[in-house]
C-alpha cells in the first residue's frame, strides 16, 4: 500500500528520490495489522513442521512423556530406520517414476500446444481447441475418475504405474498450456517475424526462439506439475492395488495404518517423503514463485 | 487451411497462403496435448453423463444401460442432501476465512521488503506436501489422548477435534486454509504489485489514508484476481477428497462426507458406480455454474486474461 516501485528496496536504498522513499518507509513502518498478521502466519505454518521434525527424532517412550514443542532430551534414528525397512524405498521410486514420467511428456506437448494456440490465434480451429482447454481448468479431476478408472481398465493397464501416468499428463494440460502460453504472447511479434524472415520453418522457430524464451515459464509448470504429480493420491488409489505400486502418498496412508500408536515413526515417514519436495523448492524457489505469480495474477 | 492452393493465388497473397501452410503445422503442434486431453479429459466427462444413466458394479465387466434407474437411487439417497450441505459448508467457510486473510496477506507481502523474503520462505513450504501428508500430521497433532493439547496441558485445546461433528468442521476448515492460504496469498503478491504507483500518489495527494487507499484502490483493483482466485478456491473445494478422506474418511457420522468423499464411497467402496456417476455429473455442474457464476460477476474478467493485461 506504499507507494514504493515494485523494485524499490525500501531502507536499504536512500538514495533514490528522497521524498518517495522517506514517505514509503514511514508507511511500512506503519502497518503493523499486516505486519503481526503475517508473523502470526508464520508461527501458524511452522508449528506442525516443527513438531513434525522434532517428534520424528524421538523414542516412542520420549514421545508419550515429554513436552510435544520440547526437542528430544536424545535424538533418536529408529523411526526412520523404520519406515526404510518398510519398503520406504520402492514406494520411493515409483513416485520417481510416476512424476518424472508424466511431467516431461507433459511439459512438451503442453509448450507445443501452447506455441500453436499464440501463433495461430487467426484460426478458427486453434481458437476453439484452446478454448476447449480453458474449459479444462474447470473440469475436477474427481468428477471423472470412474470413467478414467473404466478406460484404464479396458486399456488393461489397471495395477500399472502407467495406469496413473496417462491421466495425470492429460490433467497437467490445462493449466500448463495457459501458463505456457502467457509467456509466449509476452514475446515481441518483431522476434517471430525477423526468424520468418530468416527462413525459419514454424518448428524451428518453436525450438529456436520460444523455447529458450519460455524457460523460465517451463521450470515453472515442470515443478508446479512436478508438485502436483507427487503428492496425488486420488489416481494411485483407484488405478492401482497392490502395494508394489503405491505412490509416497499411498503409503503414508498404509504407515499410519502399520505404525498405529507410534507417532514417532508416522512423523518420520511423514518428515521423509517431504524432504525431496522441500529441496527442490530450495532450488527452485525463486523461479516458481515468480511463475505463479504471473501465471496467475494475470 | 488450404494446403493446395493454386500457385497463382500463392504469388497473389503470399502473407495469407503462408499464414495457411504455417497453420496446418501448428495444428500438427497441437495434436499432441489435444489428443491426450480428449482421451483423458473430455472422453470421461461424457462417459460419466453416460455411466450415470448405466448400472456397473465396477468389477465385472458388464455395463447395462439402465435409464434413469442410477439416478433415482442417488437422488433418494438420504446421504446426497448432506453431501451437498457439507461441501456448500465447506466451500462458503473456507471462502470466507481464506479470502480476507489472503487478501491481508498478500498486500503486506507486496509492500514489504525486509522480511517478505524470509516469510515468503516458510508460506509455501504447506503447498509442498500431500494432502495425505498435511491429513496425517493434523491427525497426530489433534488427537485427544496424546496430542498437542493433551501435551501441553492447556484445556481449551485439549477437545476431541475430528470427533465431533462441529468441531471436525472447523478443523476442516482450519487445516485447508493452512494448506492454501500461502497460495491465495501469492496470486494477491503478484497482483498488488500489477497496480499503477500514480494512483497511490494521487491518493496521497488527495489526503487519502491507507484505509481509504486500500478501499478505494487496491481492493477495486484486485476485482479480476478476487474472481481468479475465488474461482480457484470455490472449485477446488469441491474436489477436497484425500484431505478429507485421510484426516476424517468423511465421519464423524457423515458431518465432513462431502460430494467427492461421498461418490468414492458409493463408487469405489459399495460398487455403484451408476449412483456415483451421477454424483459425478452432479460435481461437474455445480463447478461449472460456480465458475460460470464467477465470471459474470467479474465482467470481463476472461477477456482481460487472454489479452495478459
Amino acid at each position: 500500500m506504499t507507494p514504493t516501485p515494485p523494485g524499490t528496496r525500501t531502507g536499504k536504498d536512500p538514495a533514490t528520490d528522497a521524498t518517495g522513499t522517506r514517505a514509503s518507509r514511514k508507511l511500512t513502518e506503519r502497518n503493523w495489522v499486516g505486519g503481526s498478521f503475517a508473523w502470526i502466519w508464520l508461527i501458524v505454518v511452522m508449528v506442525p513442521l516443527y513438531w513434525l521434525v522434532i517428534t520424528s527424532f524421538k523414542t516412542q517412550a520420549n514421545y508419550f512423556v515429554t513436552n510435544p514443542l520440547k526437542p528430544p532430551s536424545e535424538f533418536t534414528f529408529e523411526n526412520y530406520q523404520l519406515v526404510i525397512e518398510n519398503d520406504f524405498v520402492r514406494y520411493f521410486v515409483n513416485s520417481v517414476v510416476v512424476t518424472v514420467g508424466a511431467v516431461l511428456p507433459a511439459t512438451l506437448i503442453s509448450f507445443m500446444a501452447a506455441y500453436a494456440v499464440v501463433r495461430g490465434a487467426t484460426s478458427r480451429f486453434l481458437r476453439w481447441v484452446n478454448g476447449v482447454f480453458l474449459m479444462g481448468l474447470a473440469i475436477p479431476l474427481q468428477a471423472v475418475v470412474i470413467p478414467v478408472y473404466l478406460i484404464i481398465i479396458k486399456m488393461e493397464l489397471y495395477n500399472t504405474l502407467q495406469a496413473i501416468i496417462l491421466p495425470s499428463i492429460a490433467f497437467a494440460i490445462p493449466l500448463s498450456v495457459l501458463v505456457l502460453a502467457n509467456f509466449i504472447r509476452d514475446v515481441p511479434k518483431e522476434l517471430f517475424e525477423s526468424m520468418r524472415m530468416d527462413g525459419a520453418t514454424e518448428w524451428g522457430t518453436m525450438w529456436r526462439l520460444a523455447f529458450p524464451l519460455t524457460r523460465p515459464a517451463l521450470v515453472t509448470v515442470v515443478i508446479y506439475n512436478g508438485v502436483l504429480i507427487w503428492n496425488g493420491y486420488l489416481l494411485p488409489l483407484i488405478l492401482t492395488q497392490s502395494p508394489e505400486k503405491a505412490t509416497i502418498p499411498l503409503a503414508l496412508a498404509s504407515f499410519q495404518t502399520q505404525f498405529g500408536v507410534n507417532v514417532p515413526a508416522v512423523a518420520a515417514s511423514v518428515t521423509l517423503t517431504t524432504v525431496p519436495i522441500v529441496l527442490l523448492y530450495a532450488i527452485g524457489r525463486r523461479q516458481l514463485v515468480s511463475g505463479l505469480t504471473a501465471g496467475f495474477s494475470k | 487451411m488450404t494446403t493446395l492452393a493454386p500457385p497463382a493465388v500463392r504469388g497473389q497473397e503470399p502473407t495469407r497462403s503462408r499464414g495457411g501452410r504455417s497453420g496446418s503445422v501448428l495444428v500438427w503442434m497441437v495434436l499432441p496435448a489435444f489428443v491426450m486431453f480428449v482421451f483423458f479429459g473430455i472422453v470421461p466427462l461424457l462417459g460419466v453423463v453416460l455411466l450415470s444413466f448405466a448400472t456397473w458394479n465396477g468389477i465385472t465387466p458388464t455395463i447395462q444401460l439402465t435409464g434413469l434407474t442410477s439416478w433415482k437411487a442417488a437422488l433418494t439417497n438420504p446421504g446426497l442432501v448432506n453431501a451437498l450441505w457439507v461441501t456448500f459448508l465447506i466451500m462458503a467457510l473456507s471462502w470466507l476465512v481464506q479470502t480476507p486473510l489472503s487478501i491481508l496477506l498478500g498486500t503486506f507481502m507486496a509492500r514489504q521488503s525486509r522480511y517478505r523474503g524470509f516469510l515468503a520462505v516458510f508460506y509455501f513450504i504447506p503447498l509442498l506436501l500431500s494432502s495425505a501428508a498435511i491429513a496425517i500430521t493434523y491427525k497426530s497433532l489433534l488427537d485427544p489422548n496424546f496430542g498437542l493439547g493433551a501435551g501441553l496441558g492447556i484445556e481449551a485445546l485439549n477437545q476431541d477435534w475430528l470427533g465431533q461433528a462441529n468441531l471436525a468442521i472447523a478443523t476442516l476448515i482450519f487445516v485447508v486454509s493452512w494448506q492454501f492460504i500461502p497460495f491465495h496469498s501469492l496470486i494477491y503478491q503478484g497482483a498488488v504489485r500489477q497496480i499503477p504507483q500514480s494512483m497511490y500518489e494521487a491518493a496521497q495527494i488527495d489526503g487519502a489514508g491507507r484505509v481509504r487507499q486500500f478501499l478505494n484502490i487496491t481492493l477495486p483493483q484486485l476485482k479480476y484476481t478476487i474472481i481468479t482466485s475465488s474461482t480457484l478456491m470455490v472449485v477446488g473445494s469441491l474436489t477436497f477428497f484425500d484431505l478429507i478422506w485421510v484426516l476424517t474418511a468423511g465421519g464423524p457420522g457423515d458431518a465432513t462426507r462431502a460430494l467427492a468423499v461421498q461418490m468414492y464411497q458409493l463408487g469405489f467402496q459399495a460398487s455403484l458406480m451408476g449412483p456415483a456417476s451421477a454424483i459425478a455429473v452432479i460435481l461437474v455442474l455445480v463447478g461449472i455454474g460456480l465458475s460460470l457464476l464467477l465470471r459474470r460477476l467479474g465482467g470481463r474478467a476472461d477477456e482481460s486474461q487472454m489479452e495478459g493485461v
